[in-house]
């Protein structure tokens, strides 16, 4: 019996499977051995992208590990369909009303939290030599998280290397958000729901801003995950269209 | 569940749909904003159907299920990418994933202050 051809013929389940196991060796890493100061969705990444390296360094291809024809799968399970339906899937938390209690505070973090990480990322981007509007705006997208850059990057057809680097410069903004928020929230006033909802909305990495307010202070999660909620969806909205119409002005 | 599932599948391609449309029609080549799209009908005809009662038993577990599926994908995505070459770069993602954290703490307080 083909013991690889079976695992290549049922790719996507064999994926489903890898990727279960990847979740919980990171799960408990973060719980064991870190005592969640890591939130396990992010070492799952970044062991992702460790994959992605061997992977790469074991072909030659661009594909990461999906290029190993037993890790197959992963081209399906982490291609782009399923990934913006995962991510359209979970607008259902957001509702209108809820916007609007957000209030002003809110929107202008959200807003302003958008417009400064994107240029700011843009600004690294220039200064490591990039000089195209594409992998221009995606490595500013990748700044805001590390949804908004593959998303951004995937649409606009930037290169697989600059769509990887918008993913690790996302995992690490989640990561630092996580890390270092406990560290400083007193001396940035964060400490009342306002702040948070200023907070979410500024730093949008949702992951790194519910673990790094769970490890300040539990009450305020809710109120920093309300306007992080929207980070994402608007930056997968302004990223691909507006910023970069605006970059595409200048380059 | 099907019901929730469906929704979220014609969500997913007018938004899509319209992404590609739009970018068409002002020439990027490129889907502009089609995930976003998607997101914002799946939310109107999400709270249409709550306000014609459709949405009963298990409706928002075929939404839910993808939304919880997230982080998984995303994971599978990160390993199929092309990280060789990232990581030659492998200073760009750490100074701009730090320093925009570090920026994002230096505004907090400042708009913190807007009521």
């Amino acid at each position: 019996m083909d013991v690889l051809g079976f695992f290549e013929k049922n790719g996507m389940v064999t994926g489903f499977l890898v990727i279960a196991v990847i979740m919980l060796l990171a799960e408990q890493i973060s719980v064991r051995i870190l005592h969640k100061k890591i939130p396990g969705s992010a070492i799952a990444i970044v062991m992702g992208l460790f994959l992605a390296y061997w992977g790469g360094m074991q072909t030659g291809g661009e594909k990461g590990i999906a290029d190993i024809p037993f890790f197959g799968g992963f081209k399906l399970v982490g291609g782009s369909m399923f990934r913006d339906f995962c991510i359209v899937s979970t607008a259902l938390g957001v509702s209108f009303p809820v916007i609007l209690e957000a209030g002003k505070a809110g929107i202008i973090s959200l807003a302003m939290g958008l417009a400064v990480t994107f240029v700011f990322g843009v600004i690294i981007g220039l200064g490591f030599g990039y000089r195209d509007a594409e992998s221009l705006a995606t490595i500013g997208a990748g700044t805001l998280t590390f949804i908004v850059g593959p998303v951004t990057g995937s649409a606009l057809g930037a290169s697989s290397d600059v769509i990887a680097l918008s993913v690790a410069t996302g995992v690490v903004k989640a990561i630092g958000v996580t890390i270092f928020t406990p560290l400083i929230a007193k001396k940035i006033h964060l400490d009342n729901p306002h702040s948070a909802m200023v907070f979410g909305g500024l730093m949008g990495t949702t992951s790194g801003v519910a673990a790094g307010l769970a490890a300040t202070d539990q009450k305020l999660v809710p109120y920093g995950a309300l306007t992080a909620t929207f980070y994402t969806g608007l930056g997968c909205l302004l990223c691909p269209s507006v910023f970069y119409l605006v970059l595409k002005m200048f380059f | 569940m099907i019901y929730g599932l469906g929704l979220l599948a014609f969500s997913y391609i007018a938004g899509q749909l319209f992404g590609d449309f739009l970018g068409e029609l002002i020439g990027v080549q490129a889907n502009v904003g089609g995930v976003g799209f998607a997101m914002l009908l799946l939310v109107l005809l999400h709270n249409y159907c709550k306000k014609k009662n459709w949405v009963k038993g298990s409706f928002d577990e075929g939404i839910s299920f993808w939304s919880q599926l997230y982080i998984p994908v995303i994971v599978a995505m990160s390993a199929s990418q092309n990280a060789v070459l990232a990581f030659k770069n492998g200073f760009l993602p750490l100074i701009a994933g730090v320093g925009i954290v570090a920026l994002g703490f230096i505004l907090v307080p400042v708009v913190s202050k807007i009521k």
